[in-house]
């Protein structure tokens, strides 16, 4: 019997999501697949023997043997930086999952979907969104978008483009865009009332982000009646990145 | 062993003979904790020793604030590998809350507001080894670090320094604490590595 | 100052290591107050020492996982049972 296996993964592309934010094309081969919302282990090992590892998101659907991650540098991490700004094309680490089977969405899902992000929280987020287009479905979507302020958005180019059946609100914590009508603050009752699903529609709804948003997000969704059973959560803390 | 990944060197695993093998230096001060942070009030905290004949020595925090402090400063080694040089503490030394307790008992079993226990010998609580902390790095110890109160007895994991310490049992036989009881060392020197059970 | 606890899916990999199937998704029954929900709801603090997964209702300890260099300890002693989901093909 064999445990979970760590697998050799190569960067095979790569792009900045914005000036701290690198997405990571990673090809695996032997790779299973994945669902959308799952996680990967990834395992960095110095020359000396010396390892260490991190959980991360995956932020794209199953593509053969392609895992895509999106890492946000965390200042003064031991992982996030080196994947950020110090792994080339070609060069490798090692992965191991999927793991996480709740915390996902499978496109035969019928519910109306809502998305509730706060900041990095939007990468298993945007799996399911682009789970939803590549497998066609008529999934009405809404994802809410908490940031900072406009430069810290992740996927900005793409959920700009139309798709049908998503709606993308933003919320903005700190600095708004010019002529931005919503000032700056925190998760509100009336951003989740206006930029969600009300409650009569039984969506399933997916929260991701720090903890203290997660907190706040799920608390308001209970408030404004949505079913507890259908609010699916997933917080990260300081990963030590 | 994984494969290596080009150009990855990790934290810094120290050289320096005041790291113990296998931790690294750190210069800020990691919070790790196993549940939430209690919030005790002081007129409601009480550190307490119970012997193993069952009498109960009991401190409230105006009787601590009226004993001597020390001032110690002292590396401090997490079990997670990292470690912190020449840190400065302010606390009452376990040997004098000990004077009046007349116990034959070898064991301590520490316990901690939120649940927390750990297990040391009673002898490394004493003779200038171990302090109850009230004050870190001249303020008064946040909640996150155990404050109000914390054990402190740096030669052994910080694991071993409990967090919000509300009292000491002593004991005739061992009995294992939180995660002495989920794999980790019973005893916990880091000069010997002693991280894990059976090390 | 929100205590920055992680939640039950920050398990699902440790516990993949464990078992042959994904356990976040496993339903369980809290031994101290009764509240049942999937493992992935639990309160988690961690990942080091090691993982405290605590009931969200009544905060007592449901499991620790600690996983050394050679060998994985597990306490399930705050879970009555657990109802795993044993249907689901799809790669977890």
């Amino acid at each position: 019997m064999r445990r979970l296996p760590w697998r050799v993964a190569r960067l095979a592309e790569s792009r900045w999501e914005n000036d701290s934010a690198r997405t990571l094309v990673l090809e695996v081969p032997g790779w299973p697949g994945h669902l959308a919302g799952q996680h990967v282990d990834v395992r960095l090992t110095a020359e000396d023997g010396y390892s260490t590892q991190r959980s991360y998101s995956i932020a794209a659907p199953a593509d053969g043997e392609r895992v895509e991650l999106t890492v946000e540098r965390v200042p003064d991490g031991e992982v996030s930086p080196y994947l950020a700004d110090v792994l080339e094309i070609g060069d490798e680490v090692e992965i191991r999952g999927p793991v996480g089977g709740w915390f996902v969405w499978r496109p035969d899902g019928a519910a109306p979907v809502l998305l509730v992000a706060g900041g990095s929280g939007i990468v298993p987020l945007m799996a399911m969104v682009r789970q939803r287009r590549r497998a066609g479905s008529r999934t009405p979507f809404r994802l809410l978008y908490s940031t900072r302020d406009p430069g810290r958005r992740y996927y900005a180019e793409e959920l700009r483009r139309p798709d049908p059946g998503l709606d993308v609100t933003y919320v903005y914590t700190r600095a708004v865009p010019e002529g931005w009508s919503r000032p700056p603050g925190r998760l509100m009752l009336d951003d989740l009332a206006a930029g969600g699903w009300p409650a009569e529609f039984a969506p399933d709804s997916y929260v991701c982000g720090p903890t203290g948003f997660v907190e706040r997000a799920a608390d308001l969704l209970l408030s404004l009646g949505h079913d507890p059973g259908r609010v699916r959560t997933e917080r990260f803390g300081p990963t030590g990145g | 062993m994984g494969i290596i990944s080009r150009g990855f060197q990790g934290r810094r695993r120290g050289s320096d003979g005041r790291l113990p093998p296998g931790q690294y230096l750190v210069h800020d001060f990691p919070v790790l904790s196993a549940g939430p942070t209690p919030r005790v009030p002081l007129d409601r905290w009480e550190f307490t020793i119970d012997t193993e004949d069952g009498r109960r020595h009991r401190w409230s925090w105006q009787d601590l604030m009226k004993l001597p402090s020390e001032t110690p400063t002292v590396d401090i080694h997490c079990v997670t590998k990292w470690s912190k040089l020449d840190t400065a503490w302010q606390g009452v030394s376990l040997d004098v809350l000990f004077e009046e307790v007349e116990s034959a008992a070898e064991y301590a079993l520490i316990h901690s507001y939120g649940g927390y226990t750990t297990n040391l010998p009673v002898e490394d609580l004493l003779d200038g080894k171990a302090w109850l902390a009230y004050r870190y790095d001249g303020d008064d110890l946040a909640p996150e670090h155990g404050g109000p109160a914390r054990l402190l007895v740096p030669h052994v994991y910080f694991w071993k320094s409990a967090k919000w310490v509300r009292g000491i049992r002593l004991l005739d036989e061992d009995e294992p604490g939180f995660w002495e009881t989920a794999g980790y060392h019973n005893y916990g020197d880091p000069w010997r590595e002693q991280r894990y059970e059976g090390d | 100052m929100t205590d920055d606890h992680l939640d039950g899916n920050a398990l699902a990999g440790p516990l993949r290591e464990i078992f042959a199937v994904d356990m976040t998704a496993a339903v369980g029954r809290c031994a101290g107050c009764g509240l049942t929900g999937p493992l992935a709801t639990l309160h988690v603090y961690g990942p080091g020492p090691g993982f405290t997964a605590r009931c969200p209702g009544c905060e007592e300890v449901v499991l620790r996982v600690v996983r050394g260099p050679d060998a994985a300890w597990l306490d399930l002693r705050g879970a009555v049972s657990l109802r795993i989901p044993l249907t689901d093909a799809e790669p977890s």
